[in-house]
């Protein structure tokens, strides 16, 4: 038996409500991100994913609150992320409710952040969320700030100390193909994915359910997110576990919950 | 109703263990009170992070460790580790140097032994085989897929294990023996499997 490839919808939530932009802008409002767990924890989400995407300190108390009442619904594993900077903030997080925490801005500002929490809380509970946009052919930079502010850091060879420094997992957004649909930028994942230990979470440009089974076959992800095709209801999670399953990747047998 | 002493020691997801165990039909008591622990007809031990720091925690409330084993290994009251809380039952655990476990199982916690292509944390859904039947680990029959999310494994001895996983190498992803029963995995984010597992381990009578 083999571990099962992780299909995770992606709850963007600004002002504790469920979004999911083109690009990172133009956001739409998908619902209550309680509300929303609770579906996708019936549908037997293999993990749900919460990005706070305003991720202001005034929000803090908010976003917790929301943590706390979407762990509540269900009993899947959560990694929230979003403004987390601190060892504290993991701390917050955890006792709200999340499994595991994903650090994105301040991993790259303060690289240190991220051996302090996983030496605080063990590597399997710190995940490293790296935004990255493609600058010429064979090199992808990190952009932090929601994509508008360059860094000139190569995410390759970022990704790669974020796993020497302690990071259990990379979650890899490519921010050309986020919100577009067009599929996931599988080059991205597979320079990544070839380089560390550390299972990959596939980000930005889910469309297809292809596009779901390349991350995974081609890209070398580990677990591919998605957020628009589920939240609108373009596909459900069994039928990407379906297309994964005809694709020969391993897929969890998903047990229901008795009435 | 049966009480559940779950024990709070700075080292684990509380909320989300409480949470799965009311699920379940239980009405655990967080705790880590020695009376609260000598009243309670079943004991949970969660646990998250590093061996020794957890170790540290558990030894940092007075009185804990001795009210855990009158319980357990004195008046027998059903016992259910949940991932570091298992592995708490080595005699001892490898990660960042050698630190004394609970020695209740036996055995040594070290890291996970896995090949060039296999990730590391094993992260995510994997089976777990019984290794023989058992009225708690009966959940995972004939192989469900369980939550995992960790580096290091109990290797106990050979007549205390469960259940089975594969992931680089075969590991003890449970370990059962008397009132005793430890799982690896997380049943509180297993879903359904999780628990059921959970509903049996409150309705056991070892």
């Amino acid at each position: 038996m083999t571990l099962a490839a992780r299909i995770i919808p992606c709850l963007d939530v600004r002002e504790g409500r469920v979004v999911k932009g083109v690009n990172f802008v133009d956001l739409k409002d998908a619902g209550d991100p309680a509300e929303q767990a609770a579906i996708y924890d019936a549908q037997g989400a293999d993990e749900i994913c919460f990005l706070d995407i305003a991720a202001s300190h005034e929000n803090r108390g908010t976003l917790l609150d929301v943590v706390r009442r979407t762990a509540d619904k269900c009993f899947t594993p959560l990694t929230v992320g979003g403004g987390v900077r601190t060892p504290e903030d993991v701390r917050a997080l955890l006792l709200a409710g999340a499994d595991k925490a994903a650090i994105n801005t301040a991993a790259v500002r303060t690289p240190d952040v991220v051996d302090a929490c996983a030496k605080a809380f063990g590597a399997q509970c710190i995940v490293v969320a790296i935004d990255a946009k493609q600058v010429s052919p064979d090199r992808w930079e990190i952009f932090t700030h929601g994509g508008s502010r360059e860094t000139g850091i190569d995410a390759v060879r970022f990704a790669v100390e974020a796993v020497e420094r302690g990071a259990g997992e990379l979650l890899v957004t490519s921010i050309d193909r986020d919100g577009t649909r067009a599929g996931y930028d599988l080059a991205l994942l597979s320079e990544i994915s070839s380089r560390v230990k550390a299972p990959v979470i596939a980000s930005g440009g889910a469309g297809t359910l292809q596009h779901l089974v390349e991350a995974i076959t081609l890209g070398g992800a580990s677990a591919a997110l998605a957020a628009s095709i589920f939240h609108f209801g373009t596909f459900s999670l069994a039928q990407a576990r379906e297309a994964l399953r005809d694709a020969g990747a391993p897929v969890r047998d998903v047990v229901g919950y008795a009435p | 109703m049966q009480t559940i002493a779950l024990i709070d020691y700075g080292a684990g997801n509380l909320r989300s263990v409480e949470r799965a165990l009311a699920r379940a039909g239980a009405e655990p008591v967080v705790t880590a009170a020695p009376d609260a622990i000598a009243a309670a007809d079943r004991i949970v031990l969660p646990g998250q992070g590093a061996f020794a720091a957890c170790m540290t925690g558990l030894s940092a409330q007075p009185g804990l460790i001795e009210a855990l084993r009158r319980a357990v290994l004195e008046r027998g009251a059903p016992f259910l580790g949940i991932c570091v809380g298992m592995q708490l039952l080595a005699d001892v655990g490898l990660e960042h140097g050698e630190t004394q476990g609970l020695g209740w199982i036996g055995g040594a916690c070290r890291v996970l032994s896995v090949g060039p292509k296999d990730i590391l944390p094993h992260t995510g859904w994997n089976t777990a085989a019984p290794a023989r039947a058992h009225p708690v680990l009966d959940a995972l029959a004939p192989a469900r897929h369980v939550y995992f999310n960790h580096s290091f494994v109990l290797d106990p001895p050979a007549n205390t294990i469960g259940a089975t996983t594969e992931h680089g190498e075969t590991f003890a992803c449970a370990v059962a023996r008397d009132n005793l029963v430890g799982v690896q995995f997380h049943p509180e984010k297993s879903q359904a499997v999780g628990i059921d597992l959970l509903q049996r381990f409150v309705r056991w009578s070892p």
